[in-house]
Parts: C-alpha cells; sequence; structure tokens
C-alpha cells in the first residue's frame, strides 16, 4: 500500500437529499434567476394540471348530450342567456357546449396526444440515432439517408401522409377510437429524425471515449454498450429537443384537427374546437374560435420559451 | 512459458479516401503499417516497457495485446492462447479476464454518469459475478475511502480518477495489466504517487505490467526490459541499466541525448535531427536511415533484424561500430 496519497483527509460529510441537491444546484439557481423561464414554467404547469384534472375543474360534461340545452346556445361569455337565464364564463357554442368546458377536455387531448407522440418520436429516434452513430457502416447510412429524406418532406405533410395511409386499413367502425392513435404515430413517425441526428452526432464523439474501450475491453456488447454506457451520456440535448418537440407536436397535432384529419369530433381536441369555432368567426360568435386559440397559443409559447430556456442553462457554453 | 508472447505482430490500417472520392480523384488505396513484423515476450511478474515518439505503434501494440484490436498479421498468444484464432470460448473468456488495461486519460476513461462504485465492479458485474463489498475493498487498497464508491468521477481530482481506474483494472484479478501512458495527464507530482501505488500493487498482487509510455524516466524507474520502438518497429529491447549507460541502437542513443538531464544541466544538446517519417510511405531498408549518423548503402536496402548483442537485442546493421 502507498503512504501517500493524493487525496486530503476530510472529515466524511453526509450526503445530501435528491431534493436539497436540486436546489442548490446551478440548474435551479439558473431557473430562479430567469423571470421568462419562472413565467413560462407556471404557464405550463397550470394548463397541465387543468387539464389533468379537468372532470374535477369543468363546470359542465361537454360530452354528456344529457346535460346539454340547445337553448344555452351560442351564449355570449359573461352574460346571461335570453331563454334560460344560465350564465356560461366563457359562453357557449352552437350546441349549447360550454367552452370554457370544452377547452378543458380539449387540451387533455391535445397535450395526451403532443407527450405520447413526442414520446414515440423520442424512442424511435434516440434508438435509431444509438445504432447509427454506434454501428456505422451501412446501417448508419440507411438511417441516416431515410432520415435525409423524410427531412425534404414539411412534416406537416408526412404525417398527413401516414394518417391518410392507416385510415384506409382501418375499419371503418374503428376509426374514431383509432383516430387518437394513429394521429400520435404519425407526428410521431414525421419527428424522429431531430432526436436521430442529435444522437447520432452526440454518440460518434461518445464511443470513441476510452470509457466506451474500457467496457468493451471488459467483455460488454454492442446494445449494453449502447444503452447502458452511451445512452446517459447523450440525453441532456434529447431533453432539450423533447421540449421543443413538444410545442410542435402540439400545434401540429392543431393543425392536423384543424384541416379534419385529427382528432375526431366525439373527441375534440384544441384544433377541432377551433376549427369549429371558425365557422362561426364572421357571424360574431368570436369567442367560439378565440378561446381556445389563445388556450393554444399559450401552451405552445410557454413550452416553448422553456425549452429555449432550457436549452441555454443546460449549455455550459452559454452561461 | 513466458505470460505473453508477441509474435511477428503486424497492423495495417485502410486510410484510403471514401470509394466515391478515389474514382473521382483516381487515387490509389493507402495503407498505413502502424506495427510491423514486432515480437517479444513478456515473463510472468515482470514489467515490460514500451517506448517510442507519437506514431510509434505503441498504443496500437497495447490495443491488440488485449484485443480491442485484431492484428493484420502474427499474434498474440497469453500462456500460449492465441485470442483471435481460440475456438473455445471458456478458454477466452478466461484469458479474457486475465487481462486488463489503464487508460492516458483519466478524465475520459470512467464514464462520467456512473457512480464509482459501479465503474469499479464493472468487469466482474458483466461476467456476473459477486460484486458485494469489492468496490469497498478495491477503493481502500489503491488508497481511496469506501464511501467515496457512491460519488461521481467529476467529483475526483486527476490522481485519484487514475486510482479509480486502477482499481477497475485490479476487480476481476487479473495477471497482466496493460497501462497506455498512465502518468501522461497527470501533473508530475501526481505521477510518482500513482507509480508507486503501481509498482506496490505488482509486488502484493504479482502483477505482470506492459508499460507504454514515451517517457524515459518513468520508464527507466518501473521498467525490468524497455522495448524502443521507431515507426512501428521493435528497434532495441534491453534492461533498464544497460539501455541508459549502453544504448546500441543510434536512435536510442539520439532519444537519449535529447531527454533531460539533472547532473548536466547547462550542456549542450544535439537536437535531434530529422522527423519521423510518413508510415505511409516508409523508407527502404532500416526504417532511421534518413536520420541515421551512420547509415550506408547497406541501411538504405536490407531492413536489418533484431540480433542479439549479449542479452540485449538490437535491430541495426552497424552495431558493433556502435
Amino acid at each position: 500500500m502507498t503512504d501517500v496519497t493524493d487525496r486530503t483527509p476530510a472529515a466524511p460529510k453526509p450526503r445530501r437529499s435528491r431534493i436539497q441537491e436540486f436546489l442548490s444546484s446551478d440548474f435551479f439557481y439558473a431557473f430562479r434567476r430567469s423571470p421568462v423561464a419562472i413565467a413560462s414554467f407556471t404557464v405550463v404547469s397550470l394548463l397541465v394540471l387543468s387539464a389533468v384534472f379537468a372532470p374535477l375543474i369543468a363546470p359542465h360534461d361537454p360530452f354528456n348530450p344529457a346535460s346539454l340545452n340547445l337553448m344555452n346556445g351560442f351564449t355570449a361569455p359573461g352574460t346571461p342567456n335570453a331563454f334560460t337565464g344560465d350564465q356560461f364564463f366563457l359562453g357557449t357554442d352552437d350546441q349549447g357546449r360550454d367552452v370554457f368546458s370544452t377547452i378543458l377536455y380539449g387540451m387533455r387531448i391535445s397535450l395526451f396526444v403532443g407527450f405520447a407522440a413526442v414520446l414515440f418520436a423520442m424512442v424511435l429516434g434516440v434508438l435509431l440515432g444509438l445504432l447509427a452513430g454506434y454501428v456505422g457502416g451501412w446501417v448508419e447510412t440507411l438511417i441516416m439517408r431515410v432520415a435525409d429524406i423524410q427531412l425534404t418532406f414539411p412534416s406537416i405533410l408526412v404525417a398527413m401522409l401516414i394518417f391518410g395511409i392507416a385510415k384506409g386499413f382501418t375499419p371503418v367502425e374503428y376509426r374514431d377510437q383509432m383516430a387518437i392513435w394513429v394521429l400520435i404515430i404519425a407526428i410521431g413517425l414525421s419527428d424522429w429524425v431531430q432526436f436521430a441526428r442529435v444522437v447520432r452526432g452526440a454518440t460518434l464523439v461518445e464511443k470513441n471515449k476510452e470509457y466506451v474501450q474500457a467496457a468493451r475491453l471488459i467483455g460488454r456488447t454492442g446494445p449494453a454498450i449502447m444503452l447502458r454506457h452511451i445512452l446517459p451520456n447523450v440525453l441532456s440535448p434529447v431533453l432539450v429537443i423533447a421540449t421543443i418537440s413538444l410545442a410542435l407536436a402540439i400545434i401540429a397535432e392543431a393543425t392536423l384537427s384543424f384541416l379534419g384529419v385529427g382528432a375526431p369530433p366525439t373527441q375534440p381536441s384544441l384544433g377541432t374546437l377551433i376549427r369549429i369555432g371558425q365557422g362561426f368567426l364572421f357571424s360574431g360568435e368570436w369567442w367560439i374560435l378565440l378561446f381556445p386559440a389563445a388556450t393554444l397559443l399559450a401552451l405552445a409559447l410557454s413550452v416553448n420559451l422553456l425549452g429555449d430556456w432550457l436549452r441555454d442553462a443546460l449549455n455550459p457554453r452559454l452561461r | 512459458m513466458s505470460l505473453v508472447s508477441v509474435r511477428n505482430l503486424t497492423r495495417v490500417f485502410d486510410v484510403s479516401k471514401p470509394w466515391l472520392n478515389r474514382v473521382l480523384e483516381r487515387l490509389p488505396k493507402r495503407y498505413l503499417t502502424a506495427v510491423s513484423d514486432v515480437s517479444f515476450q513478456i515473463e510472468e511478474n515482470k514489467v515490460y516497457a514500451l517506448v517510442g515518439e507519437s506514431g510509434s505503434g505503441k498504443s496500437t501494440i497495447g490495443k491488440m495485446l488485449v484485443g480491442l484490436l485484431p492484428p493484420s498479421e502474427g499474434g498474440v498468444e497469453i500462456r500460449g492462447v492465441n485470442l483471435a484464432s481460440e475456438q473455445d470460448a471458456k478458454t477466452i473468456d478466461d484469458i479474457r479476464s486475465d487481462i486488463q488495461m489503464i487508460f492516458q486519460d483519466p478524465y475520459a476513461s470512467l464514464n462520467p454518469r456512473w457512480r464509482v462504485g459501479d465503474i469499479i465492479v464493472e468487469p466482474v458485474a458483466a461476467r456476473g459475478g459477486d460484486t458485494t463489498g469489492l468496490a469497498s475493498k478495491l477503493l481502500e487498497q489503491v488508497g481511496l475511502a469506501a464511501e467515496d464508491a457512491q460519488k461521481f468521477p467529476h467529483e475526483f481530482s486527476g490522481g485519484q480518477r487514475q486510482r479509480i481506474a486502477v482499481a477497475r483494472a485490479l476487480a476481476s484479478n487479473p495477471k497482466l495489466i496493460v497501462c497506455d501512458e498512465p502518468t501522461s495527464a497527470l501533473d508530475v507530482s501526481v505521477q510518482a504517487q500513482v507509480l508507486n501505488l503501481m509498482s506496490d500493487l505488482k509486488d502484493d498482487l504479482g502483477l505482470t505490467y506492459l508499460f507504454i509510455s514515451h517517457d524515459l524516466t518513468v520508464v527507466r524507474h518501473m521498467a525490468d526490459t524497455i522495448g524502443v520502438l521507431y515507426l512501428g518497429r521493435l528497434v532495441e529491447e534491453a534492461a533498464p541499466e544497460d539501455l541508459f549507460t549502453t544504448p546500441r541502437h543510434p536512435y536510442t542513443q539520439m532519444l537519449l541525448d535529447a531527454a533531460p538531464r539533472m547532473d548536466e544541466i547547462g550542456r549542450e544538446v544535439e537536437p535531434p535531427t530529422g522527423e519521423i517519417p510518413d508510415p505511409i510511405n516508409p523508407p527502404s531498408g532500416c526504417a532511421f536511415h534518413p536520420r541515421c549518423p551512420l547509415a550506408t548503402d547497406i541501411c538504405r536496402e536490407r531492413r536489418p533484424e533484431l540480433r542479439y548483442v549479449g542479452i540485449t537485442r538490437v535491430a541495426c546493421h552497424h552495431t558493433d561500430a556502435a
């Protein structure tokens, strides 16, 4: 044993809990110092929470026909209905559905589709990117050329194409149920390229580091090296892209639904609500369009700002 | 029988441009001979050092020895088993766990997202072995504290990280450890500590080292035998005292002359002449002849074989003159 050591004999300090560690981290410090981050985080969490707890918050159940009164149709926000005297916070649509409630329920669909599509794109893109970067050769050429080709098409077009093909294969009676899942797959498939490119680039850097050689020497096989050694080291850019992709996925879903190829009217998302609302814009019932559109704007903008901030906060060169 | 026996080891890299560029620009394929016909043996519980300039093929030999790179020609036998041609999986696995490596850069050789304890026991965990208590035992063996197992690599200094790398190399109870410039990324003050640790561990555990370095003073301190590499060829092999007192090969003489010496501060140093040649187009005959003061016609025509002068092996046509 050596008598000379290069460590200072310090008293063993107690390990701090994960929460304490987080609260004293650079990351949290950067968060506290950024008003934009705090504001957008607050808006996002408010919207997400109200979507999750929609059944508890919403004053009406817009999907229960028994609770609807056609006489309540076209009630303006904040004023009592001329026939029934009922008041609605954000007004009602043509069938007497409370706009505030439909927004809450619509946001659930929008957020669910957004999160699920990004998750799908992320898993697919990260795995393909890892494989391309680590294996190289024709596997890399194949994956990255497919990615390049897909990038030359607008992603909304790719999503519409996939949606159309999938619709053709689904039996008519299942179409409405399957629509949400098809939507998730369509948006996810149109969005994996970004993840794959970033992960491939990071993998190319990581795989030449000596810790990967050490793992190979120890006898670890390719999959174990990719998933256990390289993956944890390429995840922080993935987190940033995932946040920004979430905003894009929500907008893509709204666009598809607005065009009538997305969420069915039985499960209206924010995009579907906007499509329904725009029919009444010029007849004076502006609230049916404005409130869902404003919600979508707030959601997409705050997620985007949060993603931008995250990119800066996780990039040591911009600090 | 020697623990390691390297026979006619050769490694050629294909450094051609991509196929399309070659076709368009009408370029031939280009090959780089990193290691050319190197043979040596390492006895059990000894330290064999490989020295040479950058690009002389030291690290390539190390990688072929541990099996990270397949040899182009020739082979490495560890206890009589050639890893590249052996078929029996059990034998390969046994030999593999007898070899470990310590890398040059302790900042790159430890996975930054893993806890030190997990890093250290990985050689055992990868084979499904029992790892209870192993991390703390190994950490104490290399002079760190058992509770350091919970920390991440970034919480340690360079010297401490290299100790962690040593602990990982020891985990599977290896016989042979290939050390690829283990101290060149460290401060001089820390170098000595890590070297002392390695040499103590060698005595305690009966280890054998292949020690790759470009630092002659480090090698002199550690090695039992020194092999001098030039452009992928072994030009001289000698015990340290012989090499430092009576260097036989003109290249070794040049290296020793260029090394700074404490006892002759202020002496006039003849700077080394010429540069290491391009390994894609190596010189004919003896690779050293363009820089050699003794070069004659035969050096330009015939490559010298390693031959014995006493117990030293030298590859030079003019050994007796030198």
